[in-house]
């Protein structure tokens, strides 16, 4: 059959690479090279990118929404940064471990989440994010408390790279394991049971009538995209050899659920495209502008975007993309 | 021919309401039922019973000599009931074929053959379920349950709202999945003598019970008890 390009369905990722996917990723590659001074910045936007990605599994897929998602990237991150600071400064075994015990937190709190309606859900993450934070907060002699957990010393990656002070490490590391765990994600999502998931946002309550157990499946999602979360900070850790209390904030879930909505939920790359806008945004915008009220411009970015293409940047480009492609064919 | 289900003296409803009152059928392998009636009567309420989603206050519910009801829904579908509600519940972002892809299990029921009973979904297999006309909606939900591959299909109103030429095909369809008696059928219509023409068995139920039961062929040959209990379109 003919590949219509007006017919053929806009959703990405579809089962092939599109030519825009390997330009954009070929783009991570290049802004290595072409902006040297800003790595640091780059490997923080890729991380946060990752991070977004993991939301975008549980709202922009099944729908599942949620105002604490920082529990799980903050798990993460002082799983690994523990780790180091107690003589395991190995990354790969860190970063795993770090998703490893997000994962665990994500499938144990996930029977709490999935069981109510989108207000309770609200709630309820925002109650772990907070029961999380304060945890952390009043265990400080574990966490460094407010103070952060300092002394995090990483050992080199692969026994080769050393993490430097310029970011040079830490942006292909986090490139590289951004790259490969969307590859995987890419593949879930496009699988039955991912489909099944799209269903579960569209008409939950007609799923298990065509064989799919609707809390078995959103109890597998939520804890798949704690494990995610758990891995970006755990990124985030091991590149910055340092935890901040405000990995479990409630600002940093508020600011993952904007980068989302901002990119466009339900298509994987709207968390990372959002993440580059309001990241590089953020730093113009605090250098040039005003350090003090770049909040009022990332605002006015949010209420344009929302005003002009609802389903955030992505959704504005895609229906761009499909004028000019129609236009040609 | 063996017995698929048997519905024993069933009474159900939502929460404490009772919208089904001792109600009792049976249905055999590759068998078929027209379920009849007026609008509010229980057909719909008797087949989400089926799947588990009413309250069960009495009664017993025997899928191949098995207890039903401690089965849940998804595990129902698992099982061999094939839902196709009344509204369709085609899913908008998926493509046709996603939906047909998202849900398959093994069996004789495969993608081809799907689309082999369905050109139409065929030809649209890269259009999203939200682009389909109502007729193609209709059809993406019975391909839909029939990936499930199910040993009964549960039909409401499935001309509900479509073109002649439409009734037509699915129709066709209908009697073609019948005549093949590897899937048994239960189907809710307004339209009776279109449903009687289908079907093997009939079964009217008014106000939630059931009063009359006969081959289908009686029943079309029985005007008076049509025109008592079922509006004649």
């Amino acid at each position: 059959m003919p590949d219509d390009v007006a017919t053929r369905p806009v959703r990405l990722p579809d089962d092939r690479w599109h030519p825009l996917e390997i330009v954009f990723w070929l783009g991570l590659v290049t802004a290595f090279f072409l902006f040297p001074g800003y790595r640091v910045l780059g490997s923080q936007i890729l991380i946060t990118g990752l991070f977004a990605v993991s939301l975008d599994l549980i709202l922009g897929y099944a729908g599942i929404v949620s105002l604490g998602h920082a529990a799980f990237f903050g798990v993460g991150a002082y799983t690994a940064g523990l780790l180091a600071v107690y003589g395991w400064g190995e990354p790969i075994t860190g970063l795993f471990a770090g998703a490893a015990t997000a994962a665990i937190v994500g499938y144990g709190t996930s029977f709490l989440v999935v069981r109510g309606h989108d207000l309770a859900r609200l709630m309820m993450t925002l109650g772990i994010g907070f029961l999380l934070f304060e945890a952390a907060n009043k265990a400080a002699f574990v966490t460094g408390g407010v103070d952060g957990l300092s002394g995090v010393v990483m050992w080199k990656l692969f026994g080769v790279f050393t993490f430097d002070f310029a970011g040079r490490t830490a942006y292909l590391y986090s490139l590289a394991v951004l790259f490969i765990l969307f590859v995987v994600l890419r593949r879930v999502v496009a699988s039955p049971f991912g489909l099944s998931l799209i269903g579960i946002r569209e008409r939950s309550r007609r799923i298990p009538a065509i064989g799919a157990p609707l809390r078995q499946r959103e109890v597998a999602i939520f804890t798949i995209s704690a494990a995610v979360a758990g891995m970006a900070g755990a990124l985030l850790a091991q590149t910055t050899q340092f935890v901040g209390l405000d990995v479990l904030s409630f600002s940093r879930s508020a600011e993952v659920l904007i980068i989302l909505i901002l990119g466009g939920a339900g298509r994987l790359y709207g968390g990372l495209i959002g993440a580059v806008v309001y990241m590089v945004a953020q730093d113009i915008l605090s250098t040039y502008i005003s350090a003090a009220y770049w909040r009022f411009w990332i605002g006015l970015l949010l209420v344009a975007i929302v005003l002009v293409a609802h389903g955030g940047i992505l959704d504005g480009a895609t229906a761009i993309y499909r004028r000019l492609t129609r236009g040609r064919s | 021919m063996s017995e698929l289900l048997a519905i024993e003296n069933v009474t159900s409803g939502y929460g404490e309401s009772v919208v089904l009152d001792d109600v009792s059928l049976r249905v055999n392998e590759g068998g078929s039922l027209a379920l009849l009636g007026r609008n509010g009567v229980g057909k719909t309420t008797l087949l989400i019973t089926l799947m588990g989603l009413t309250r069960l206050h009495g009664g017993t519910l025997r899928w191949r000599g098995e207890d039903l009801a401690r089965l849940s829904t998804h595990e129902r579908a698992r099982a061999g009931i094939g839902w196709v509600p009344q509204e369709r519940s085609v899913f908008p972002s998926l493509t046709v074929e996603e939906h047909l892809t998202a849900v398959a299990r093994p069996g004789p029921w495969t993608i081809e053959r799907v689309y082999a009973m369905f050109p139409s979904l065929a030809s649209r297999r890269r259009n999203f379920g939200g682009q389909l006309s109502g007729g193609e909606q209709q059809m993406l939900a019975i391909g839909r349950a029939l990936m499930v591959n199910p040993s009964l299909l549960l039909l409401d109103e499935p001309m509900e709202g479509l073109a002649p030429l439409v009734i037509q095909e699915l129709r066709g369809i209908i009697l073609d999945l019948i005549a093949t008696a590897q899937t048994a059928v239960i189907i809710v219509e307004q339209h009776a003598k279109l449903a009687l023409a289908l079907t093997e068995n009939a079964l009217i139920l008014d106000r939630g019970r059931v009063v009359h039961q006969s081959t289908s062929a009686q029943l079309l040959a029985d005007p008076a008890t049509l025109h008592r209990f079922v509006a004649v379109a």
